[in-house]
């Protein structure tokens, strides 16, 4: 059993499931919702069977799960997959938020047909990409992956997008391709100081050459350029909010909350493993860089109107964390960064699908044409809420665990680092809170709804003005006489979740709150990965000083 | 070397060059063809000839030539293994071009040439050979004499026989570029064009041959390295010599800054023959250009190497560049090839085993996907001519899905994006030249691909993230365009996913003989 191919299974599933759906004769589309799921489901049963054949512990080889073949020997390129903690662990959580993301997507396309399917299966593609990327133990195999899973996404903004759809869906694919072509520079140099042969990219062929150190500089930087646009970091960030804002809020969370993974994983795997020295030369520049996206995000997003905008920076801001965790290079750093980058992922996901299922309802992305929706839409708000305070890192929930352990493991080597990165805190509770006071708090306005249960649009199809207050930061001295009055016309209600949006919401509101009380699988699973990065960089952590740590903080 | 006065004739082993033979037979065969047989007949035999002709050409190169390989006919031509990997490659892709100009649609005759090419467009003379049902399958054994002289230009082991090859396969080309049927001045222009500056490029090697005879005592590849290699106190007409017949090579590929005519003449030619010239033409220009430097010039590579460099650079960026701003699909098909051309001069530029096999890689890549996109352009008509300005291609993907995507998958191939050919051909092209040490190359390279991506992008967003325009459609057309155009859209995926075999055949081809 051990030697089934489990990797390639989870990526060949998917890729049938899409052939599948693409397929359909056009009597059956309507089944291509059903099909989607019903192979994204399947996909992650065989990777919790997959997960069960992992081993944890101590002893163990660098990866688990391998396949090794030959690909392209002429260039030295394998097919090799394999597993370590980090990399399963960001394989299942993928695999949790496709289904999670199609069940959300369910009325995305609601002219149905071929248009309905080739967006089904363009998702269930990625979904193959997205095993492929994190499973690849070979850097042009890797590099593969990186560049292709492009395309789906790609086409993903750009055909099924918000208004302003061609411009994101250009300004990301020319942003990553630029990245990826540096990249592919370092990758092609990278095997030119390696050993070469037959397999000479992989992973564990790379790992320890002897470079000198500016050539080691030089491949850490174009390996660290499309990893830092990926990730995103500030300044190379300014993709991201508008690939956020006009894609479906279903791509938006496999954008944002496993794509975007493939930076901070990339360099944990590549930077870190590949360029110890070179990682350490950069460590300050990248630290200097990280705070500034914890920062300057978490300000931006505080000023956001656009809901969705303001998610994609706050996930800029949490992105400074896991980079800032990745370069403090201390056991405890690296595990928060490697357990935020799965929590990340549950979190973002909440807030992007929470906030689609309010922009549905009401027809808007600013937070300032809403205002009292928690008495319109009680279950929608309260999910909202709790989406919004693992945002914010409230204790309890799945980011504060992370959260808490980057900000102490950065503390043990870099304390001003540490200290100016619990200013983000704050500042992520600012935003989130704003958010979730202009959107749901407040009097309760008096909405009309169409029959689908929505905002009823004017007879022009314009929106009526039904906002409470006119800027973010108003004072909430709204009385219900100020709500101007087309906004009161009566009419039957705005309906609140419905049985599929309550599974989205049930499913991921679970996955918030055990893995906020207990992390310890996900810890046990990411543990032995550290280690070993550890190991690659050699690195100690440091010895507690009493006086280097004079409140005793983390010890 | 033999004395002037002496004669000996040159022995030639027939087992070598029987490829080259069968394709000028078959050239011939075509002549009289036209000269003899009924107008009714002669469309299919014409094809029939072309087509076993070259099949068979194939074949003769796989079983005989294949093990016949060796310095013949006075060393005048080299049948060695790179010699013998691009006439394959060239007669392939003649194959699948050759398929494309036969595309007659619901007429009698192919339908991108004019029947009277020699014309003035719009006059009586024009009129009446419409009328009297002049045929246009002349085009067929034109096609195979610029075949012919592809496979010897590849093959040639003197400056010469160079030079007489680079003659025949020009000259048919330059009266194929004046017969499209539609847009007859533009075509007629183009054809002008490319035939004076054509003529121009050659002089220029002529006289650059004459130089280095002048400096070297000879023509031939073999003693000319030796030569280079031993002569010192010359450089004052070698190295002019030498850069005097790398212009007339450069011109062919159009590189910077000999690449003006490449917009042109492609946007004029007959969109079938354009996609003939844009891929066969490079592959025996670059053919020619890698012996030259590879074999004859590696003594001077201090000297021909930076200025090759230099010329790659400025290659890829007009080509880049210019290809952003292009509004016509065949104009910026032109530009793209212009980049390319500056991608494949890298490989040359390196001067390795690497750089040879990935140039031979990245041609036979470059050509089948090149050949696809022609192909898919002469389909796309507005109001029965060819809807090549950029807007008429708007929402096709909305009103020829099949089409778009296919056209889509062969930009994706050209903007070199993994899985495709073009990414695995630009891998091998970019590590020969990191491993000769010219990383600063390669960045330029990428930062280029960028820019080109960006090109190939925006048609794909035009035709599938912009409502549908005006009065485009797709004509439907027949097995042959079909059998060309898959082959081309297949052969970028295979080379994408498995490139193993054709870059072993590339690996094991790239030693030239001398």
């Amino acid at each position: 059993m051990s030697d089934f191919p489990f990797l390639t299974t989870l990526g060949v599933i998917p890729l049938v499931g899409a052939a599948v759906v693409s397929l359909l004769p056009k009597g059956s589309a309507r089944l291509a919702r059903p099909v989607a799921l019903v192979f994204s489901l399947i996909t992650l049963v065989v990777g919790i069977v997959a997960a069960t054949q992992f081993k944890t512990g101590g002893g163990q080889p660098q990866f688990q799960l391998t396949e090794t073949h030959s690909w392209i020997p002429q260039f030295g390129v394998s097919y090799a997959l394999g597993v370590d903690g980090m990399a399963l662990a960001l394989i299942l959580m993928s695999l949790v938020l496709v289904p999670i993301s199609l069940l959300a997507a369910w009325n995305d396309v609601p002219e149905g047909g071929r248009r309905e399917q080739t967006y089904f299966a363009l998702l269930l593609v990625l979904e193959t990409f997205m095993v492929g990327v994190f499973a690849a133990t070979d850097v042009f195999l890797f590099y593969v992956f990186f560049e292709a899973m492009l395309i789906p996404v790609y086409f993903l903004i750009g055909l099924y997008g918000g208004p302003r759809r061609q411009y994101a869906a250009v300004k990301f694919l020319l942003f990553s391709l630029f990245g990826g072509l540096i990249m592919l520079v370092a990758v092609i140099a990278l095997y030119q100081q390696g050993p070469g042969g037959d397999q000479g990219f992989l992973v564990s062929t790379l790992t320890g050459l002897n470079m000198s150190a500016s050539t080691e500089r030089l491949l850490f930087v174009g390996f660290f350029i499309a990893f830092a646009i990926k990730a995103p970091m500030w300044p190379v960030h300014t993709w991201l909010p508008d690939a956020a804002s006009e894609s479906k809020p279903a791509v938006a969370v496999l954008l944002v909350g496993v794509l975007d993974k493939v930076g901070t994983f990339g360099m944990i795997r590549f930077c870190l493993q590949l360029f110890p020295e070179a990682s350490k030369w950069a460590t300050p520049v990248v630290i200097i860089l990280a705070l500034i996206s914890i920062v300057y995000a978490a300000i931006a997003a505080i000023g956001q109107n656009d809901m969705m905008r303001l998610i994609a920076y706050t996930s800029v801001s949490h992105f400074g964390f896991i980079v800032l965790g990745i370069f403090a290079v201390t056991q405890t750093s690296m595990i928060g960064s490697q357990l935020y980058m799965i929590n990340h992922g549950f979190t973002t996901a909440a807030l992007f699908l929470f906030a689609g299922f309010l922009i549905v309802r009401g027809k808007s992305k600013n937070i300032t044409d809403y205002g009292g929706w928690q008495r319109i839409t009680p279950v929608l708000g309260g999910v909202f809420l709790i989406a919004g305070l693992s945002g914010l890192a409230l204790p309890g929930l799945n980011s504060f665990v992370s959260e808490f352990l980057v900000m102490i493991g950065t503390f043990q080597r870099y304390q001003v680092a540490g200290g100016i990165a619990v200013v983000g805190v704050v500042l992520a509770a600012l935003y989130v809170l704003l958010m979730i006071k202009n959107v749901l708090t407040g009097p309760k306005p008096q909405l009309a709804a169409g029959p689908d249960g929505t905002l009823a649009l004017g007879d022009d199809g314009t929106r009526p003005h039904t906002g409470v207050t006119d800027t973010l930061f108003d004072e909430p001295d709204t009385k219900i006489e100020d709500i101007p009055a087309e906004a009161k016309v009566r009419g039957s209600s705005i309906r609140d979740l419905d049985l599929r949006e309550k599974t989205v919401a049930g499913v991921l509101v679970a996955i918030l709150v055990v893995l906020g009380f207990f992390p310890k699988p996900a810890l046990d699973l990411l543990r032995p990965a550290v280690s070993q990065t550890l190991q690659h960089v050699g690195v100690q952590d440091p010895s507690p000083h009493a006086d280097a740590n004079p409140e005793g903080s983390s010890k | 070397m033999t004395s002037p006065a002496t004669f000996t004739q040159a022995h030639i082993s027939y087992a070598a060059v029987v490829p080259m033979l069968v394709i000028f037979g078959a050239a011939l065969v075509g002549v009289l063809v036209e000269a003899f047989l009924p107008r009714a007949q002669r469309y299919l035999v014409q094809l029939g000839v072309t087509l076993i002709g070259l099949v068979a050409s194939f074949l003769t190169l796989v079983l005989i030539a294949r093990n016949n390989r060796g310095v013949t006919a006075a060393s005048a031509v080299v049948i060695d293994a790179p010699a013998l990997m691009l006439q394959g490659t060239v007669l392939v892709l003649s194959f699948f071009a050759v398929l494309l100009m036969a595309e007659r649609f619901d007429t009698k005759y192919p339908d991108a040439f004019t029947q009277s090419g020699a014309s003035v467009p719009g006059s009586p003379t024009e009129t009446n050979a419409v009328r009297l049902g002049a045929t246009t399958t002349e085009v067929f054994p034109l096609t195979l004499f610029s075949v012919g002289g592809m496979m010897l230009f590849v093959a040639s082991g003197d400056l010469l026989i160079m030079f007489i090859a680079l003659e025949v396969l020009s000259l048919p080309l330059y009266i194929l570029t004046g017969l499209a049927r539609r847009r007859r001045l533009l075509s007629q222009e183009a054809s002008l064009k490319y035939f004076l500056l054509g003529a121009f490029s050659s002089a220029f090697f002529l006289f650059g041959s004459a130089l280095v005879y002048g400096a070297t005592k000879t023509i031939q590849f073999g003693a000319l390295a030796d030569a280079v290699a031993s002569t010192n106190g010359r450089d004052d007409i070698l190295i002019p010599g030498v850069f005097l017949i790398a212009v007339g090579l450069l011109f062919k590929v159009g590189a910077v800054p000999f690449q003006s005519w490449t917009p042109d003449v492609y946007q004029g030619a007959p969109t079938p023959v354009t996609g003939f010239m844009a891929t066969t033409v490079k592959v025996a220009a670059f053919g020619a250009m890698l012996r030259l430097f590879y074999v004859a010039l590696d003594g001077l590579q201090w000297n021909w190497q930076p200025v090759l460099a230099v010329i790659a650079v400025l290659t890829m960026i007009v080509g880049s560049v210019f290809a952003v701003t292009q509004t016509d699909i065949k104009r910026l098909l032109a530009y793209s090839s212009i980049s390319h051309a500056g991608f494949l001069l890298i490989g040359v530029v390196a001067l390795n085993k690497t750089g040879l096999s990935g140039t031979m890689f990245y041609l036979v890549a470059y050509g089948f996907t090149t050949i696809a996109a022609f192909g898919i352009v002469a389909l796309v008509r507005s109001s029965g001519s060819e809807a090549t300005h950029l807007s008429q291609w708007a929402g096709l993907g909305r009103t020829s899905p099949v089409l778009a995507a296919t056209f889509s998958f062969l930009m994706l191939g050209f903007a070199g994006i993994p899985l495709t050919s073009g990414f695995t051909a630009k891998f091998a092209l970019f590590s020969s030249a990191v491993g000769h040490g010219a990383t600063w190359l390669v960045v330029v390279a990428v930062l280029m691909s960028a820019v080109t991506a960006f090109v190939y992008v925006r048609i794909i967003v035009l035709m599938y993230f912009s409502e549908p325009t005006g009065d485009t459609q797709v004509v439907m057309p027949s097995p042959l365009t079909g059998i060309a155009v898959t082959a081309g859209a297949l052969m970028t995926l295979v080379l994408g996913v498995a490139p193993a075999p054709l870059l072993n055949l590339a690996q094991h081809s790239a030693l030239f003989m001398r």
